[in-house]
């Protein structure tokens, strides 16, 4: 039987060193990589997490295993003077290393471009070009997107629900299975609109229309902060959005439109660019 | 000069050099307004809270006179200026907000709604309210994290008698405002103003916006 040559050795060891760390990752690091499955979003960006880490992995490992391999193979075994032989070029390695560099990069690029093509889940200006998981069987088809304004303001969101009479309230309570348009702004400073567990992020820009879009698809209550350095407590802006289901969001609509009626009468026409003057001492 | 006395001359400069930035780094910690046990005893537990809301701080207890500010009232019925307040826990607390400055007007409008008080309201002079025209709206005190917000209403233009720098006398032009919270369990809740009333300062949000012992503090609830 003929022996394996160093090239092949190192072959065989890192397959196998990939094979169990691969399966290792898989059992136990995929499953708890951030954000996590509460939206259509969210998964989306976990799997890029999960490709990226396997990857990772996989190059990772020939990393380890090729410098493992000749640190023993290629040791010093005696008290030697003299150096190796000199290395003038091997037109077959360097083919490879070209070729699986080309192709590791070439296949991230290609990758990340598909996937943006979902929709990743970040305010794409005001005129956006990927509508998300608009497709995603989750989401009934005949819907159309719910419209929600995020009004950042130093140092609270407040929320003005478009698609439902347009009245404004403190609380962000959305369904699930329904495609939200947020439309994100800001009244004063620049503020950034963030919810981590659901994989949304967009920038708060006074006088601009940022409209991201989210997908929900479980109940639960998950945190929003702002992740711009806003001024004195933007640390305390924080806050909790509500997923539910459909037949409670159409609760909170009746209620909380009902709640607020007294002032929604003086709130202006609904706008994407919302920046009112500055009043009075405010110039 | 010798090896030994250089090093050892070296040495003391560290240590001076350390000591110094020791001093700086603990004044800028405990710069800013001191804590205040705030609110007298009431009945049925419940304490009652008076403040009051000013155009101009004066030079009396603040370092920026021209800022816009609040005062709170301790429990020998003097004015201090925190913003700072301990206050105790699951208590319902009876808020007196004496108003002496003009009206700014709401940047948003949704904010002059009252939410968070028992009934979700407020009086204004006597009258209860549970929203003001945004227009009219001189200040909020609004604790986000409980989701209270009362706007406060400014004094009119015109009125007579205004006050000039505060802490201000009931005897010069106010509007009284009161409602009532129930405190939450422990923690460090902190309030602000929403209108945006630094005059002079960029979008009015600058300055006394911007500084704790002014237009934003804490509630210390324990």
């Amino acid at each position: 039987m003929r022996r394996l040559g160093h090239f092949e050795r190192v072959m065989v060891i890192w397959l196998a060193v990939s094979a169990i760390s691969m399966t290792l990752a898989a059992v136990f690091l995929t499953p708890i990589l951030p954000p996590g499955n509460g939206g259509a979003e969210a998964s989306g960006q976990r799997f890029d997490n999960e490709v990226l880490t396997l990857v990772s992995i996989l190059v990772c490992a020939l990393i380890f295993v090729y410098f493992g391999y000749v640190l023993i193979v290629f040791r010093a075994r005696r008290a030697e003077t003299m150096d190796g032989p000199p290395i003038r070029g091997h037109a077959r390695v360097q083919l490879l290393w070209i070729v699986t560099t080309t192709a590791t990069v070439l296949f991230l690029a290609a990758f990340g471009t598909y996937e943006l093509l979902g929709g990743a889940g970040g305010g794409q200006g005001s005129k956006p070009v990927f509508k998300s998981f608009s497709s995603d069987q989750l989401v009934s088809s005949k819907d159309p997107p719910l419209q929600v304004q995020v009004i950042a303001q130093q140092w609270q969101f407040t929320y003005r629900y478009v698609s439902d009479g347009g009245f404004e309230s403190a609380q962000l309570v959305l369904p699930i299975h329904r495609q939200i348009e947020l439309h994100v702004t800001s009244l004063d400073v620049i503020h950034s609109f963030w919810i981590p567990a659901l994989g949304i992020k967009a920038d708060a820009n006074p006088g601009f229309d940022n409209i991201a879009y989210l997908t929900p698809t479980k109940v639960a209550n998950v945190r929003i902060q702002c992740a711009e350095l806003c001024g004195l407590f933007h640390g305390y802006m924080f806050d909790t959005a509500r997923i539910v289901t459909p037949s409670a969001y159409a609760a909170f609509v009746k209620s909380q439109s009902q709640f607020v009626s007294p002032v929604t009468k003086y709130l202006p026409k609904y706008s994407g660019n919302y920046l009112p003057d500055p009043a009075f001492r405010a110039g | 000069m010798s090896s030994l006395q250089k090093l050892a001359g070296i040495a003391a400069a560290l240590v001076v050099a350390g000591v110094l930035i020791g001093f700086y780094i603990v004044d800028i910690l405990m710069a800013g307004p001191k804590a205040l046990r705030a609110g007298t005893p009431g009945p049925n537990n419940s304490i009652n809270l008076t403040i009051q809301t000013v155009a101009a701080a004066g030079s009396t207890l603040t370092a920026n006179p021209s800022w816009v500010s609040y005062f709170v009232r301790d429990s020998s019925n003097t004015w201090r200026h925190t913003t700072i307040w301990t206050l105790p826990a699951h208590t319902l607390v009876h808020v007196t907000v004496y108003q002496f400055d003009g009206d700014s007007g709401l940047r948003n409008p949704f904010l002059a709604k009252v939410r968070g008080t028992v009934g979700n309201s407020m009086t204004v002079d006597g009258k209860s309210m549970n929203v003001l025209n945004p227009d009219d709206a001189s200040h909020t005190f609004a604790v986000p994290q409980l989701g209270l917000i009362v706007p406060l209403k400014g004094v009119a233009d015109d009125a007579k008698n205004q006050c000039d720098f505060g802490p201000c006398a009931l005897s010069t032009a106010h509007q009284t405002i009161t409602f009532s919270f129930y405190t939450p369990k422990k923690g460090r809740y902190r309030w602000q103003c929403f209108v945006p009333c630094a005059a002079g300062f960029l979008a009015g949000f600058g300055g006394p916006m911007q500084t704790l012992g002014y237009m934003d503090g804490f509630l210390n609830v324990v």
